[in-house]
């Protein structure tokens, strides 16, 4: 009864506190329409903003816990991160890129920056072998020629530049070794390490995290989840796309029966919720594997990516069937183009955009099944690293953050890996989506 | 009024086609498992004979389509035949009759009550702030809240369930000690303390369908914003509150009630992590279990129940925007 | 005029629009103004600022849009610093707007006598029964059929000439001061045009209201204003009454606009008796699935010559080139190019039948590949068709742009949205040379486009076609083109050929009545044809009423 007392005068303050806020700000402000005009609810509104940063600034020094701390000092950190990543992007690069950043909010900016750590980390968190600096390299030089053929001289050059920049970052790294301080299934005789590396609280300086149930670093094992969730969930979308926008693309390019037959089947595996029809899939998947952890992931691959294709497919298809009404193609069909060209240099240049907010959008979603898959025990399998499985063999650990917070770090960290992806990539989506949209809002 | 009757007709046709269909699938996946059942209940102690009994008593031995039909007639009936868990308790045991508590329905039952109960009260508490949001946003949109509310929408989209409900853990369980971190609930247990129990799962699935829903809402109601008839309002001085309830509500309506739908279809997926999370004894947390101990007539059924849930908020979604289009209420 | 007391003043007027975060000027210090009663015609291009200056008027503007400098008084009252509580009691009830969709402007979810009565109500001026007794009588004088019944119908059962009827007399509920019509009827066939320009222009006579009339169609604006305006790109050209303003420009600008008009192709001599046309369309019956959509369609087009179809909306003339072009095959009859039955689906025609006919589309922006350049649109046909590659293939394609009046070295490597809407309907003819054709479909290619663009448009075909010997169906709804560049016209109407024949005896009577009726309700640029040909057909004898009576 009291809290509800407390709730509505608070509300009173706040409404209050706007009236005050609305008059003063007419009075200095001699009546501008700004402030004639506003309602009384969007003034109790900054004044309950201006509330919320008081206590927000209030539990930061002096009253809250250390997680509130560790959250808000990790968000000036990205923030600064992605501050100064946009300033790069603004100095470097061809004209177009650096308008494109000067244009960039700073979610975006994070999101970009955030997603290139991860990369870092997952090409990374092993030894680089010479071989896969060859292969770039073997790829990357007939790049570079034909960017300068076919290209501006700006794009040219840019693009040059970044090969050369990728290239010799791999090299480095060949030479500074692998990010991960340990093997991922290196097994160490001290099990359950408690992480903050003090001694005295009974952590270990040589594993900053501490070390699991059965004595791996911490670590190191979220080292490499960035390479084994993130790679596991790329790969998976990428297959995704390529049998849902092919097929999308073919039903909307011919239509008639193609289009009738594919659409049904679509329709009929849609309508299972996606995770629930992942995990009776999954269930039959372990079951022709046995135990051979392996395979098991291998087939999980390929379950999310049809899974998954059929949304894929539904987009393909629109993004597709809005193309292919413009006169443009039906220019081309009347020209007597194959079905060849008609996709492949009419349709799909028009629909990147759309396709590659989608990828985004996909891949967050993959991402996040195949962590929910994990974290339930039917995901990525041990030996591999992985986010999911981590969070649910170290969450117990939670229940001890009142009394040792740097204890409840581990499974947060991992599950908080996980969310911080999802979170950058969908800033970038939405950033993307925002500016194709153009101007409607 | 006819015509709108024909389309909806048709759309509860095809709903019940999709099911018959989706059924059938689920179907064939299962049976798509090596082994089966009977080797699966003997386990070790498989022979030649003993699988041959279970097989006939079973009526595996029958045809595939035979065998489908009567799983999919039983069904409709609410049995779901007989839980493999048990069945091999019961092999062990040496109790070859079956209790009424050895059957699938029976184990289900009690438990798809809990996932109701728990999407039920993560449905009142969502529905209405994400509506309100969603408005909120999209009146004032980029303005501060707008971007603050996108950043927060955003982030918790995108977070995966159980990290959102470790975070409410620590906070509302741990550090804070307000509410119980297990949702151990059982029958006969007073309300208030089961909806204790249920809050902590309902507030973990409210942020992130909060979040889904606000911004469909607020799209909604751009898009709605946007239409040539809410200019022609303003431009006949029409006082901005009556413009929402008298002009955008009226068609926001069919949009609204998809986005309601839609996200409590989205429930249905959700409830299975975050009930594994929190121990609430739900449908969700039955069907991870059976999947890990691969009990296929559970996990079938389970499977048949969410997809069942899902296409009928789909269909009922599908036929309360048609009902709600003037478009189609007055005909020509 | 000195003796009207003046109700809008726009004086020095700035306004700016937001793209891509930055601010572009819209309007460029405009001054206005208005005296009771009296209707003023603000006419320009696309993209001239009308709409936007429009709505400035009644003191709004659009999201993205604000205001500069400058300042906006009605009736001594300032809407530029007005608080939006004093511009909401004037809005509706003193300045009333009429859009240009009704369509769209009417909320799907009421009945329009309820929107009608809304603006009364909510500002105090008339109770509900009044005010639906007084929408009765509006619908009434704005000759809508069954004015008592109408208003109790929801906007999509009603037609869109009523619609705009019934949106202009909703604009009239509170007996405005002033009413901006934003281009009213743009959106509708002519012979429907009509009937909403007389009964917009009795309406504000009857009542004495002030009125800016936003049109880009200088024959339209002739009817209803009392003065003109000229805006180009946001500045102010000039201003007289429509009289000295249609008889007597000032401006080099305005003399362009007004000369358009008057664009004549020499005639030719008549077709030699027994000449195999290059297309004949052979008495063809076709249908969108089971829906019939032509009627035994059957006319010729011979070598050189530009055969106008002419016709309203769904009247199937876009069908019959869907037709020729093969992506709709006929049910009965067949296309024959120089005396030769083509195959009925274009996916049958060989890559020589194929070139033969070519398409010029009506909107450019979705004829090209947003993602070519120039170069590409052009050279894909030419190495298609003609197997040139490489520096021929350049060649060639420098030679089709030179062709359409576009430089080579600026246009080759530019994208489409780089371009004017003229420069990309002149590639897109280009496109179609290409393929080194005899036979060009020209769908509707100037009607998306500004006059004197068009004029250039057609200027650059009439001379194609007597440099190139080039046959054209030129498909369209405006009277004036045909007028302008066809040699023989055919005029269809519910998915079969009224009439046709060459175009002197088709422009001079005696006709069929639809013909008659079509060719009457091209608006002309003088300002009694209107009045006049009110008083020849009868009040009860124009638009939906003539077309039903027949």
């Amino acid at each position: 009864m009291t809290y509800i007392l407390y709730l509505i005068l608070l509300a009173g303050v706040c409404v209050g506190g706007g009236w005050v806020f609305r008059q003063s700000g007419q009075m200095a402000t001699q009546n501008a329409p700004y402030f004639r005009d506003m309602p009384l609810g969007v003034a109790s509104g900054f004044v309950i903003g201006l509330l919320a940063l008081i206590g927000g600034i209030y539990l930061y020094f002096w009253n809250g816990n250390q997680f509130f701390r560790w959250a808000i000092q990790g968000f000036f950190i990205f923030s600064v991160l992605a501050y100064y990543f946009r300033l790069l992007g603004q100095q470097l690069g061809t004209s177009a890129s650096r308008k494109l950043f000067r244009q960039m909010p700073m979610t975006a900016a994070f999101g970009m920056a955030t997603i290139l750590v991860y990369a870092f980390l997952a090409i990374f968190a092993g030894q680089v072998s010479i071989a896969t600096i060859f292969l770039i390299a073997v790829v990357g030089l007939p790049l570079v020629i034909y960017a300068q053929a076919y290209f501006t001289t700006e794009a040219a050059r840019s693009i040059t530049w970044i090969m050369f920049g990728v290239i010799a970052i791999f090299i480095i790294m060949y030479f500074v070794g692998p990010i991960a301080p340990y093997g991922q299934d290196q097994i160490f005789p001290r099990a359950n390490i408690v992480p903050g590396g003090d001694p005295a609280l009974g952590g270990d300086p040589a594993f900053p995290l501490g070390t699991d149930q059965i004595g791996r670093d911490i670590l190191s094992r979220l080292i490499y989840g960035a390479q084994n969730t993130v790679g596991i969930a790329f790969v998976t979308t990428c297959l995704a796309f390529l049998i849902g926008a092919t097929f999308g693309f073919l039903a909307a390019t011919l239509q008639g029966w193609l289009d009738q037959i594919i659409s049904r089947v679509v329709d009929v595996l849609m309508a299972i919720p996606a995770l629930i029809f992942a995990l009776l899939l999954m269930t039959i998947a372990s079951a022709w594997a046995g135990s051979n952890g392996a395979l098991l992931t291998v087939y999980m691959i390929v379950i999310i990516a049809v899974i998954d294709s059929t949304r894929v497919y539904r987009l393909a298809r629109a993004v597709g069937l809005n193309i292919v009404v413009m006169d443009y193609i039906e220019a081309a069909k009347l020209r007597g183009e194959g079905l060849g060209y008609l996709i492949f240099r009419e349709i799909l240049p028009n629909a990147t955009a759309p396709l590659l907010a989608e990828f985004g959008l996909r891949f967050c979603f993959v991402f996040l099944t195949i962590a929910s898959l994990s974290f339930l025990g039917v995901g990525i399998q041990p030996p591999l690293a992985d986010w999911g499985t981590m969070v649910r063999d170290l969450a117990q650990f939670i229940n001890y953050a009142a009394f040792a917070p740097q204890a409840a770090t581990a499974p947060l960290l991992a599950a908080g890996a996980i969310a911080l992806l999802t979170v950058a990539v969908n800033f970038v989506v939405d950033w993307m989506l925002h500016k194709s949209s153009g101007l409607k809002e | 009024m006819n015509s709108v009757l024909r389309i909806v007709l048709q759309r509860l046709g095809l709903g019940v086609v999709t099911l018959v269909v989706v059924s059938f699938v689920i179907f064939v996946a299962v049976n798509a498992m090596p082994g089966d059942f009977a080797q699966a209940i003997l386990g070790q102690g498989y022979t030649e004979e003993a699988g041959e009994a279970i097989r006939r008593e079973v009526g595996l031995d029958k045809p595939y389509f035979v065998r489908y039909f009567s799983w999919l007639g039983a069904a409709l009936t609410g049995d779901f035949g007989t839980s493999f868990a048990k069945a091999n308790f019961a092999a062990y045991a040496g109790n070859t009759a079956g209790s009424g508590l050895d059957t699938v329905a029976a184990s289900i039952a009690p438990r798809l009550e809990n996932t109701l109960f728990l999407a039920g009260v993560a449905a009142m508490i969502a529905v209405p702030i994400s509506l309100v949001l969603g408005l909120l946003a999209a009146l004032y949109r980029n303005t501060i809240f707008d971007r603050f509310t996108n950043i927060f929408t955003l982030s918790s989209i995108s977070s995966p369930e159980f990290f959102l409900a470790y975070i409410l853990i620590l906070l509302l369980a741990v550090l804070n000690p307000l509410l119980p971190s297990l949702s151990n609930v059982f029958e006969g247990m007073p309300f208030s303390e089961r909806f204790i129990k249920t809050l902590l799962p309902a507030l973990t699935l409210t942020l992130v369908v909060t979040a889904h829903m606000m911004r469909m809402t607020r799209a909604a109601i751009i898009n709605l914003l946007a239409s040539p008839y809410i200019e022609m309002a303003r431009l006949k001085g029409i006082s901005p509150m009556r413009i929402i309830v008298v002009h955008a509500l009226p068609n926001a309506l069919a949009p609204i009630i998809n986005v309601i739908a839609l996200n409590l279809a989205y429930l249905i997926t959700g409830v299975v992590v975050v009930e594994v999370v929190f121990v609430y004894p739900g449908i969700g947390q039955l069907f991870v279990d059976s999947v890990k101990i691969r009990d296929i007539p559970v996990v079938q059924a389970s499977c048949l129940i969410f997809a069942a849930a899902y296409i009928l908020l789909n269909l009922l979604a599908d036929v309360l925007s048609i009902l709600s289009n003037p478009r189609l209420r007055h005909p020509k | 005029m000195s003796e009207k007391e003046v109700l809008v003043t726009i004086r020095d007027l700035y306004l700016e629009g937001r793209t891509d975060e930055t601010w572009m000027p819209i309007i460029n210090g405009v001054d206005l103004t208005l005296h009771k009663g009296e209707v003023l015609g603000l006419i320009g291009e696309s993209g001239a600022g009308k709409s936007t200056l429009g709505l400035a008027a009644m003191g709004f503007t659009r999201d993205g849009v604000r205001i500069k400098k400058g300042s906006v008084e009605f009736d001594g009252i300032d809407l530029v610093n007005a608080s939006a509580a004093v511009k909401r009691g004037l809005l509706g009830k003193r300045i009333a707007y009429v859009a240009q969709s009704a369509a769209a402007s009417f909320n799907p979810a009421h009945k329009l006598i309820d929107q009608h009565s809304e603006a009364p109500i909510q500002h105090g001026v008339m109770a509900k029964s009044e005010s639906e007794a007084d929408g009765i009588e509006l619908y009434r004088r704005l000759r809508l059929p069954n004015p008592e019944q109408i208003g109790f119908r929801y906007p999509h059962q009603v037609s869109g000439g009523q619609l705009q009827r019934a949106m202009t007399a909703m604009a009239m509920s509170c007996r405005p001061d002033l009413i901006i019509f934003d281009e009213p009827t743009t959106a509708l066939d002519v012979t429907t045009q009509i009937e909403v320009l007389a009964s917009i222009r009795d309406i504000v006579e009857q009542f004495n209201t002030a009125a800016i009339y936003i049109t880009h169609d200088l024959a339209v604006v002739a009817q209803m204003a009392d003065n003109i305006k000229v805006l180009l790109k946001g500045d102010e050209v000039e201003e007289a009454d429509t009289r000295t303003m249609l008889a007597d420009p000032r401006e080099d600008y305005t003399k362009s606009l007004w000369a358009v008009r008057s664009f004549q192709r020499p005639k030719k001599p008549a077709v030699q008796k027994g000449a195999v046309p290059v297309v004949r369309v052979n008495h063809v019956t076709a249908a969108y699935g089971t829906t019939p959509v032509l009627f035994d369609v059957d006319f010729e087009i011979h070598e050189g010559r530009t055969v106008a179809v002419v016709g309203e909306s769904g009247s199937g003339k876009s069908t019959a080139a869907r037709c020729i072009t093969g992506l709709l095959p006929p049910k009965e009859g067949q296309i024959e190019f120089e005396g030769v039955a083509m195959p009925a689906d274009y996916r049958r025609r060989n890559k020589d039948q194929l070139r033969q006919a070519q398409m010029i589309y009506q909107m450019a922006d979705t004829a090209l590949n947003p993602r070519k350049t120039i170069g590409e649109i052009i050279g894909r046909p030419v190495q298609f068709y003609t197997g040139l590659t490489g520096n021929e293939r350049r060649r060639r394609v420098d030679e089709l742009l030179a062709e359409i009046e576009l430089e080579p070295s600026i246009y080759h490597d530019r994208l489409p949205s780089e371009l004017s809407g003229g420069q990309k309907q002149r590639v897109g003819i280009a496109r179609a040379l290409a393929a080194e054709p005899k036979f060009i479909i020209c769908d509707e290619v100037t009607s998306a486009l500004d006059q004197l663009v068009a004029e250039g448009i057609l200027k650059l075909l009439a001379r194609l076609q007597d440099t190139l010997g080039l046959s054209y169906m030129f498909i369209t709804h405006d009277l004036a083109t045909v007028k302008s560049i066809a040699d023989e016209v055919v005029v269809m109407k519910d998915g079969k050929v009224v009439e046709q024949g060459p175009k002197d005896e088709m422009f001079k009577p005696p006709h069929h009545a639809y013909t008659d009726l079509l060719l009457s309700s091209v608006p002309e640029m003088d300002p009694d044809w209107l009045t006049n040909l009110l008083a020849e057909r009868g009040v009860d004898n124009i638009g939906d009423a003539a077309v039903d009576k027949m």
